[in-house]
């Protein structure tokens, strides 16, 4: 299957439509802004909603609580801000007033990977993801474009009833996830057929895997791609299916590699159908100031760099 | 819903057996925290025997005040007035933590335990939840209180003043935070480990409507809660300054009996003090 760039759209815009239509069918559903309300997306639902916005300023530890107060009383809380913050200034709140009230609130990771670009380091979110899923009760979702950040928020609140963390990105990225495509929380999606390894991919490197998945086959090599767009509960049985009938298993993230979706995918492949793994994202360091697309470069985060990894790895008979 | 008792000396004979029941069930546990347990029985007494529109029968009443305990330490004293007030029997205090009981260390709703409103024991939170209540019932128009326990020491932690600010911005005088002013935490005086005062100031500047009351005088106490409901545009603030280990005198304002519960020794000598 072909999968065709609509145009460049920053996931972003996906959250903050998402939440508009989710909004203007249910009105249990309060957001909670932290001062950055137009770069997170959640101004389009300020807008239309201003009595159920709820301005709480740079204060996110309070969102949490707050969120957490709003949701044991039957609302539906939304809060977004860069993930960095959203996810790791607040991890206590998360854990406590979250997840052991086990809490149905929708946290939106912003800014999320290195493509947040020229803002630098400290607001690229590179460990949300290791620390979001080791939470019991937490749901982890990383879309992969801007339709399916749309659907993901969607599904959060209507079939979902637990903390969800979503992550998404900053810089315009491609919008090809075809609309037919329904976003079914912790189903893995297989976006191209293959049986001579598996790229397993995650948020925006899902569009760099067709890439790379397009390359690989130039070589004679048939690469199963899956966009795995829930992290935590995993698609185990897809990841099972992949590991047996592929051998290999390539996963790809905008996030360090240790913890991350890489770890998580590990996880299951070493415990249920041990096969080689190769893990492709942020390699324990920071990141820093640069446009998204030199950063992912350097970071070797594009096809046309990793790619050729692939193919070594895919030769190899033995080391990953 | 549940009886209101207006006679201070019935609600003093109440307050009389919960402390009875804190301490058995510390003695029997073997650990937690008698202190802030002991100095805040007389609050409790009062909030769910006078104050708390709420109903044992039906814990999930949605018409129900609510109280948030955010310093989940003071677990003892929550469960114990639950009991005492008909949410579970008296005698499932003895399984206070202990394995696969409803009565954990610090409170967890997952366990099922009727009229806990929040699992809670980091510090620094309960607040925030508590302003997320408020804003939901002004949202919906409901006409209940929300009220929310504070420690003293917990001030210290940054996110009670970002929860203190947001509640004054949205006017939330349908919320009334209770300080547990006993100038005492684990390391000492809270003066000396990091100063609180001026406390009322700080509130006053951040937004809102402070009382001072005795928190170990129910009478004093009640008075004073029906002033902070007279607020139209603050949320309250009452600092309710009590006795650590009020009833017992071996205990009374000694920090070191912040974190420790009685042997089986001292439990005998203690229910003797409090006859």
């Amino acid at each position: 299957m072909k999968y065709i760039n609509r145009g460049n759209i920053a996931t972003k815009e996906g959250f903050g439509k998402g939440l508009l239509k989710a909004g203007t069918s249910n009105d249990q559903i309060i957001a909670l802004g932290a001062d950055i309300t137009a770069s997170v997306g959640i101004n389009y639902f300020a807008d239309k909603f201003p009595s159920r916005f709820l301005s709480l300023g740079i204060a996110e530890q309070n969102c949490i609580g707050v969120a957490a107060g709003l949701g044991l009383s039957g609302k539906i809380p939304v809060f977004s801000t860069y993930g960095v913050f959203a996810a790791l200034r607040t991890t206590d709140q998360i854990r406590i007033s979250l997840c052991y009230n086990n809490v149905h609130a929708i946290i939106g990771g912003a800014h999320a990977g290195i493509s947040v670009g020229p803002d630098g380091a400290t607001h690229q979110a590179l460990e949300d993801l290791a620390i979001m899923r080791s939470l019991p009760n937490m749901t982890v979702l990383s879309p992969c474009d801007a339709t399916q950040t749309e659907q993901a928020l969607i599904a959060a609140v209507e079939k979902l009833n637990s903390p969800v963390y979503l992550r998404f990105g900053r810089a315009p990225v491609p919008d090809f996830i075809p609309d037919e495509f329904n976003f079914t929380p912790g189903k893995a999606q297989t976006l191209i057929e293959g049986n001579d390894l598996t790229l397993a991919a995650t948020g925006h490197m899902v569009w760099e895997a067709i890439q790379s998945a397009n390359m690989l086959k130039q070589k004679g090599i048939n690469a199963r791609v899956l966009n795995i767009h829930t992290i935590k509960p995993i698609d185990k049985d897809a990841i099972i299916k992949a590991a047996k009938e592929t051998g290999k298993i390539v996963t790809l993230e905008e996030h360090q590699t240790h913890g991350g979706f890489g770890s998580a995918v590990a996880e299951i492949v070493s415990q249920h159908a041990p096969c080689p793994v190769k893990m492709i994202g942020i390699n324990n360091c920071f990141g820093e100031s640069g446009e998204p697309e030199e950063l992912m470069l350097k970071y070797g985060l594009k096809a046309e760099v990793f790619t050729e990894a692939i193919v070594k790895f895919y030769i190899d008979k033995v080391t990953p | 819903m549940h009886q209101k008792i207006n006679s201070v000396g019935e609600l003093e004979s109440i307050a009389n057996s919960i402390r009875k029941n804190i301490l058995k069930s510390l003695s029997e546990a073997g650990s937690g925290h008698s202190g802030g347990s002991l100095g805040l029985t007389d609050v409790f007494t009062a909030l769910y025997f006078n104050i708390l529109n709420h109903d044992p029968e039906k814990p999930d009443w949605n018409e129900r005040d609510r109280l948030i305990l955010s310093i989940g330490h003071v677990a003892p004293v929550l469960y114990a007035t639950l009991a005492e007030a008909g949410y579970f029997p008296v005698s499932e205090l003895m399984t206070l933590r202990k394995l696969g009981s409803r009565l954990q260390g610090h409170p967890g709703r997952d366990h099922g335990l009727p009229g806990l409103e929040l699992s809670a024991g980091s510090l620094g939170q309960g607040l925030s939840v508590a302003v997320g209540m408020a804003l939901a019932d002004k949202l919906d128009k409901k006409n209940r209180y929300t009220f929310c326990i504070c420690g003293d020491g917990e001030l210290q932690e940054g996110s009670i003043w970002e929860a203190a600010m947001s509640a004054s911005h949205y006017k939330l005088n349908n919320l009334i935070t209770i300080i547990d002013r006993n100038y005492l935490q684990i390391d000492g005086k809270t003066e000396d480990v990091m100063k609180l005062e001026p406390l009322q100031d700080k509130w006053t500047s951040f937004g809102w409507a402070v009382l001072e009351c005795d928190g170990n005088n129910i009478e004093e106490f009640i008075s004073t809660i029906e002033k902070a409901k007279q607020s139209e545009n603050f949320p309250s603030l009452v600092i309710a300054h009590t006795l650590m280990g009020k009833g017992i005198k071996s205990i009374e304002n000694n920090y070191q009996w912040h974190g420790k519960a009685p042997s089986k020794e001292e439990l005998e000598t203690f229910l003797k003090e409090l006859e």
